[in-house]
């Protein structure tokens, strides 16, 4: 049941991704309908999977790597409803859906096992750290798609060769600030996330709290200083348009990384 | 398709010069004269008089499409004390389906000097508004151009053929607000009075624009223009320490050297925290040196780009022409249908239909309430029914058919289908 449910909410996602991808070429606006009407259809299938799993497991979506990544994918898709019924932004749907399918394909290459933690008086901040974590991730990958089509915008204004492209997406103004809110709220909650897991590992494995595994975190830490540059450079140094467009671009990629080094 | 003796004759900018189309132009009074003219001539049913800088049409419904046409072009003619000798090479004129294609294309402004332009659709909206009034259109020309009016509508909404800029001062605005979102929060510094710069911010405070510096060699030109535009002047000596606080900025002064370098952008942008800054140089010779679009989050346009833009935008108009005039085709179609929907034939038919299927109920639901009858008086019963029902229908329908080869025969078709319900 819970396989059916799952592989209707990845086709859905898959669909759905072809379908902005054509809506980004060809301007219909059905096919923009379709597509929303896909990722909707998708999504509901999706949240019946996360259910379903946490009444067979008995616990939140967020213990074993496929868990945590089918929670992620979810978290964004309902993320980006949020953005886009705040921002109308035609074609976001094409540089974030993709993404929410890839991770949600990722996930079936995980193992389904799952699994039943010892009851551990720390369990609270593994919980606490992984959901912080995803939210985090969440609006990186928010500020990601708001950067790449900054950086497409900016590149035919700046050129001068007006594409198709220039019609449909929005302003510039737009697209940095979304990409500034969304880190603003995306790195305090991410920032927890990091400090929450610290916490956990020194805990959990008697260590102390700066004793962390190189070859997992050092992608975080990039990542981290990264969005930290980005938030504060904006605050301060007046860090924005183009160069908060690439920084978070780059900071999603090492975050990815990090992403499956690390959960 | 029907007989509807559409016909349309006219001159416009393609096929007249203006020295002659301004002769043949109707003003509201000359075709509220006009109006009544045609409609007073025996083989003109219906009329509409549409009189433009651009052009100057007359739509008709006639009794002969042959006679109606050339009764319309000895009218122009003769009301405008032309020859028709002089102007027969300059008309054009469409009959039947052709004539309804024309007009779609004309409110749909593809016919329009600038593809895409809104003004016509209210033109012709005036024009309609004004026949209507007069009683110079009947059920067909009032048909044809709501047809018209939301054919124009389905086109501005599913086609981009109105959407992209096709002036230099627009395309400047587009731009400007593909940079920033909301201009009402944005600033923009006019360097030079001229008169293009002049219209630029005036465009650009239309759509929200509040805050203007005006910055010019002599400080009272500033002064007077700044306070046409409701804005503040500036020193000329003062505007390098005062550019950062331009979004955006239009040079348009006679100078013959650059008077913005990259050196004074770069120093606005860092005072600005690197805040975008748009800049539009529309003079010639150039005021802003043009590496000052190397820098980041700085945007510069000079009169050739602007130019090239907007002549990129009218291939992409044209482009969505097409898809236009495939709509286009589609609603002919669908106007088709529905002149033939007035062809008394289909409409007898359907009347018939009506009929037989209420007389078959009613006999049956009778035969139900008296099973004792035998079948003889069950057959004399049936024939009574049909003979009722055609001896009703019977002078209806011969007179229809008559009456449809006649001026007001459309009235009665669509009397016949509103009374009986037909188009339910």
């Amino acid at each position: 049941m819970t396989l059916i449910t799952f592989n209707i909410a990845l086709i859905s996602y898959l669909l759905a991704s072809l379908a902005y991808f054509v809506y980004l070429i060809y301007r219909k606006q059905f096919v923009s309908t379709l597509a929303a009407i896909t990722v909707g259809v998708g999504w509901v299938f999706h949240t019946l999977v996360i259910g379903l799993r946490s009444q067979e497991t008995g616990h939140g979506p967020y213990t074993t790597s496929f868990e945590v990544a089918v929670f992620f994918s979810w978290m964004m898709v309902l993320v980006y409803f949020l953005v886009n019924w705040k921002y109308k932004i035609k074609d976001l749907g094409s540089f974030i859906i993709p993404v929410a399918f890839l991770i949600l394909l990722y996930a079936t290459f995980l193992s389904k096992e799952a699994v039943v933690f010892p009851e551990s008086q720390f369990q609270i901040l593994l919980t606490l750290h992984r959901t912080l974590s995803i939210l985090g991730f969440v609006a990186f990958a928010m500020a990601f798609a708001a950067g790449l089509m900054y950086l497409i915008q900016e590149k035919q204004v700046k050129s001068k060769k007006l594409g198709i492209m220039y019609f449909r997406m929005p302003s510039l103004e737009i697209l940095d600030n979304l990409n500034y809110k969304v880190i603003a709220v995306g790195f305090p909650l991410f920032t927890l996330g990091f400090i929450t897991g610290s916490i956990w590992n020194a805990q959990m494995n008697q260590l102390s709290l700066f004793s962390w595994d190189l070859v997992k975190t050092w992608p975080l830490v990039i990542g981290w200083v990264l969005y930290g540059l980005i938030f504060f450079g904006r605050l301060l140094v007046g860090l924005q348009g183009k160069k908060a467009a690439q920084f978070s671009i780059f900071g999603f990629i090492t975050i990815m990384l990090t992403y499956l080094l690390h959960v | 398709m029907a007989e509807s003796n559409l016909i349309m004759v006219g001159v416009n900018h393609k096929t007249t010069p203006v020295a002659l189309r301004e002769k043949l132009a109707f003003t509201k009074g000359k075709i509220e004269d006009s109006t009544e003219k045609l409609g007073s001539f025996p083989e003109v049913e219906e009329n509409l008089i549409i009189s433009t800088c651009n052009r100057v049409e007359i739509y008709a419904r006639v009794k002969d499409v042959d006679q109606g046409i050339s009764r319309l072009k000895t009218f122009i003619c003769d009301y405008h004390e032309i020859p028709l000798a002089q102007l027969d090479d300059h008309f054009y004129s469409y009959c039947e389906e052709q004539t309804v294609e024309h007009l779609f294309r004309v409110s749909s402004s593809l016919d329009s000097m600038v593809l895409g332009e809104s003004q016509i659709l209210g033109q012709v909206k005036d024009a309609y508004s004004l026949a209507k009034s007069l009683r110079g259109t009947g059920i067909i020309l009032n048909q044809l151009f709501e047809k018209a009016f939301n054919v124009a509508k389905r086109i501005r909404e599913e086609t981009g053929i109105a959407e992209n800029a096709v002036s230099i001062s627009s395309a400047a605005v587009d731009l400007a607000r593909k940079i920033f979102d909301d201009l009402e929060t944005h600033t923009v510094m006019l360097v030079g009075t001229g008169e293009m710069a002049e219209l630029a911010a005036k465009h650009l405070m239309s759509y929200g624009i509040k805050t203007v510096y005006v910055v010019s060699r002599t400080y009272e030109r500033a002064a007077s223009l700044a306070k046409t535009l409701n804005g503040s002047a500036l020193s000329f000596d003062k505007f390098k320490e005062e550019l950062y606080r331009a979004d955006i900025v239009i040079s348009s002064t006679a100078a013959p050297q650059f008077i913005i370098s990259k050196d004074m952008v770069a120093q606005a942008i860092h005072q600005r925290k690197n805040r975008p800054m748009f800049f539009i140089d529309i003079a010639v010779p150039r005021d802003i040196a043009p590496e000052v679009n190397d820098l980041e989050n700085v945007f510069l346009y000079d009169i050739d780009d602007l130019q090239a833009v907007v002549n990129a935008n009218m291939v992409e108009r044209q482009r969505e022409a097409e898809l236009a005039a495939e709509i286009i085709r589609v609603e002919v179609d669908k106007f088709h249908g529905w002149m033939d929907s007035l062809d008394a034939v289909p409409t007898i038919i359907e009347l018939r239909k009506r009929a037989e299927y209420t007389r078959r109920q009613e006999f049956e639901k009778t035969l139900k309430k008296m099973p004792h009858l035998s079948q003889e008086d069950k057959n004399n019963i049936h024939q009574m029914s049909i003979a009722i029902v055609n001896k009703l229908l019977h002078k209806p329908t011969v007179n229809l058919k008559d009456k449809t080869r006649s001026a007001e025969g459309q009235t009665y078709l669509k009397a016949i289908r509103d009374l009986f319900h037909l188009d339910d």
